[in-house]
């Protein structure tokens, strides 16, 4: 076992905040962390139920339950909400958490500034949320499609939606402008690039994508917010104006932002695959550049959601062939994982089920996407709910599995015990039977017509069974869930105590204690393999079977001492100002006097900010 | 944005060279969103509806005076940088503080130029090409001021006499910052104003 005392440094003495002020000053990598996981299981609950008053709604011809209105305003925040506020952010969860120790640093490179993307964020998924109570939620589609989002100027949902968006790209392109720095500049001594574990490749691809994605989209959200607020003619096509740009805009996001949502849970299965198969991962390097692959490929897919708004057929061929393409490496991914698995020694404990439910519903789900990019058969299945069933089985199957996988593959070492096996294997088959049983139907509904965004159906079109066992279906997820807030709740304090290394890891957040203490590791370590935890526990013996060490390699103890970043309120102060600026902005023009109060309290947290590491150096 | 516990914490990483890569990354990141905002305008610069066209408001000449201030300002920026590595703290504030007048300079420019354009009946409703000109030039506007914002800052922070050690890197950073939204603004100015189709 590598070192395990804290004796063995001596860590500087900052005076911690406990208790609500402590979380809301942290700077620690890992607290970060475990509010971002929080917070996307809050934000989880709200879609959830967006979603299963969906459900209700359709689970019956001629449904009563939402108006028109209320419908649009449901399935818009589902979606936004799922994928800004749930998915995005737990996968934000893990990378926080793990990707410094995965690294073998104390920390990411700028303490504050990861504080800040997590304020802003958090801002950012209340001001969204508040809406339902400030007179209704966005109601325009998640993808915002002008005219939709330009039109009624009066109502300002989409205002919210505009500027919400802004404000969470704001959170992630700082994130991902930190994440990419540790990654360049903070990998422990010997982690070479092609030594970085699999999931933290894959969250660097997630940041550039990130990076390179959101100006796009960006710049279409505040031609959308101008056209509504200052007249402006950027989609209005009496004026010349082109909604296509919108479409263009919004998916040269859109698109790699798929990416950004499936590739973290690639990254846990990564991890998790060869663990619990006690094999290396199979084909290593091939994951990491096929996840390059897709990172760059995702950039030149978009036009593929526009099939049907008649770019020609040029483009459609082109981006047809392109969408075709970009399956190889997703397909190459598949290869590995189940070379992977092939003649390991599996055990089949919940993290594991997930990984493998991951790969079944994502094939599903990839196999679904390749008939989009056929450009006939896509015309027909457009705006259908064969479409819906697509994406769920690649973002539900693929990305929110994934994550489960990672949620119980890394619970141990986050809160020091395990989480309980026997209802973690209800809440998987819940969710697995469940998942299937949502929107494996959506595929038949689809090819029988049945239009997507529609609040009501009618009798006798051959929708109605379909739909019903949906809405069952959604129910079982929702079970599914309970099950796991049950197990979370009842592991808290009577869940078995974990341990440095349950599992028999791979990667380095084995070698420190469950939880990892504040400063990860007592002395950074030297690395000297890929998989290098495992090499310090295991040699090969001729045939190549691994034969554990009789003596573990130690890690040599030192005494220099530990800096740690100090807490701070100043980037919940920044972050804050920005929100009361958004909510000014929302409601020009009186609302000027907020944007300004909003701009005040944000330059005073950055203010207070830079002349904070001021004061700290000239105590040295 | 200092930040000082990276130093503490890479093991003997570099703190500054750190913050460095950081701005290059967030720069890679404003190459896209300039880049989105002058191909909006490439696609609506002849959509100019009842409004006037370009030609019809650009003063060429002004416009070219007000861009060769804001090259100049790269120039100061470039020996402020100069000065910070030979630790000659005076001559770095002085010449920080000219690049921040040149950029303010530029933006007064823009400011007179905007209101001119209003007056010609050039506003942000008139047309696509309208709306695309003042988001493409305001957003960049809005850089040169978070701009002139961060010398000013850097430059009266360094009367303290504090950021010693830090002092260079932070003028470097705001360099590459400072001759970034120079370098964008040669193209806009080619694009926008020169290239007359």
């Amino acid at each position: 076992m590598a070192v395990t005392t804290d004796t063995a440094a001596s860590v500087d003495s900052v005076v911690r905040p406990r208790g609500l002020w402590g979380w809301l000053t942290t700077t620690d990598h890992k607290r970060i962390g475990i509010l971002y996981g929080v917070t996307a299981i809050a934000f989880g609950v709200v879609g959830g139920t967006e979603a299963l008053l969906i459900r209700l709604q359709l689970a019956t011809p001629n449904g009563e339950i939402l108006s028109a209105d209320a419908y649009n305003q449901m399935f818009t925040m589902h979606g936004t909400t799922m994928v800004f506020l749930v998915v995005m952010p737990a996968a934000a969860a893990f990378t926080n958490y793990f990707l410094p120790i995965l690294l073998g640093a104390r920390d990411v490179a700028f303490p504050r500034l990861n504080a800040l993307s997590y304020w802003v964020f958090v801002f950012g998924g209340l001001f969204l949320t508040l809406t339902f109570f400030l007179g209704g939620a966005p109601d325009g589609g998640w993808f915002g499609y002008a005219p939709l989002s330009t039109q009624v100027p009066e109502v300002v949902r989409m205002d919210y939606w505009a500027l919400g968006l802004i404000v969470l790209g704001l959170a992630s392109v700082l994130s991902s402008v930190n994440f990419i720095t540790t990654v360049l500049t903070m990998r422990a001594p010997g982690m070479t690039l092609m030594r970085m574990p699999v999931f933290a490749w894959m969250a660097t691809v997630v940041s550039f994508l990130l990076l390179f994605s959101l100006p796009m989209i960006t710049v279409g959200l505040f031609q959308v917010f101008m056209d509504r607020n200052l007249g402006t003619t950027f989609y209005d096509a009496a004026m010349g104006g082109e909604p296509i740009l919108w479409q263009h805009l919004f998916w040269l996001f859109g698109h790699p932002e798929v990416y950004v949502l499936i590739l973290p849970a690639m990254g846990i299965v990564s991890e998790v695959l060869p663990t619990f198969s006690r094999k290396p991962l199979f084909g290593r390097s091939f994951v990491i550049f096929s996840g390059m692959a897709i990172g760059f490929m995702g950039f030149g897919v978009w036009a593929h959601h526009m099939f049907t708004a008649g770019l020609g057929p040029v483009a459609e061929a082109a981006f047809g062939l392109t969408t075709m393409f970009i399956a190889v490496p997703t397909g190459v991914k598949i290869f590995n994982w189940l070379g992977t698995i092939w003649g390991g020694s599996l055990r089949l404990n919940t993290a594991m089920l997930f990984s493998l439910g991951f790969i079944f519903l994502f094939v599903i789900g990839g196999l679904s996407g390749v008939t989009h990019s056929i450009v006939p058969s896509d015309a027909q299945q457009h705006d259908t709910y064969y479409v819906v069933a697509h994406f769920h089985y690649v973002l539900f199957g693929g990305a929110v599995f994934g994550i489960f996988s990672g949620v119980y593959y890394w619970w141990p070492k986050v809160t020091g015990r395990l989480l309980d096996e026997r209802l973690g294997k209800w809440h998987f088959w819940l969710m697995f039977v469940g998942m299937n049983f949502t929107f494996g139907p959506m595929h038949v509904l689809g090819l029988n017509g049945m239009p997507r965004r529609t609040y009501r159906y009618p009798e006798g079109l051959g929708f109605d069974m379909w739909n019903m066992m949906a809405t069952v279906g959604a129910f079982t997820i929702a079970t599914a869930v309970l099950v796991f807030l049950a197990n979370w709740w009842r592991t808290r304090t009577r869940g078995e105590i974990a341990g440095p290394d349950p599992w028999d890891g791979r990667t380095l957040e084995w070698s420190i204690p469950s939880p990892p203490p504040e400063h990860n590791f007592d002395i950074i370590p030297t690395v000297v393999a890929e998989d290098d935890f495992w090499h310090r526990k295991y040699v090969e013996d001729d045939s190549g079977n691994p034969v554990a060490r009789e003596a573990p390699v130690e890690s040599p103890v030192s005494t220099e001492p530990i800096h740690l970043p100090s807490p701070s309120y100043h980037p919940v102060l920044a972050a804050f100002g920005i929100f009361v600026t958004a909510i000014g902005a929302v409601y020009l023009p009186w609302g000027l006097l907020a944007v300004g109060t909003g701009a005040v309290i944000t330059m005073w947290g950055l203010f207070g900010w830079s002349m904070e590491s001021l004061t700290r150096r000239e105590h040295e | 944005m200092s930040e000082h516990a990276v130093e503490a914490h890479s093991g003997g990483h570099d703190a500054g060279h750190a913050r460095k890569v950081a701005m290059w990354v967030f720069l890679g990141s404003e190459c896209l969103f300039f880049g989105t905002l002058i191909a909006t305008f490439l696609l609506y610069r002849g959509r100019t509806g009842d409004g006037p066209a370009a030609s019809d408001v650009f003063d060429i000449p002004f416009t070219s005076v007000s861009s060769f201030i804001l090259l100049m300002s790269s120039l100061t920026m470039v020996l402020a940088h100069h000065a910070a590595s030979r630790r000659d703290r005076r001559t770095m504030r002085i010449w920080l503080i000219a690049t921040a007048l040149l950029g303010t300079v530029f933006l007064a420019g823009q400011v007179f130029e905007f209101t001119e354009f209003v007056e010609h009946g050039l506003t942000v409703t008139t047309s696509p090409f309208a709306s695309s000109f003042y988001l493409l030039t305001g957003l960049h506007g809005a850089h040169v001021a978070v701009g002139v914002l961060m010398l000013l800052v850097t430059a009266f922070m360094s009367f303290g006499g504090r950021y010693r050690d830090d002092e260079g890197m932070n003028v470097e950073i705001v360099g590459l910052y400072w001759h970034f939204v120079d370098i964008v603004w040669i193209v806009i100015f080619t694009v926008v104003y020169l290239l007359q189709v």
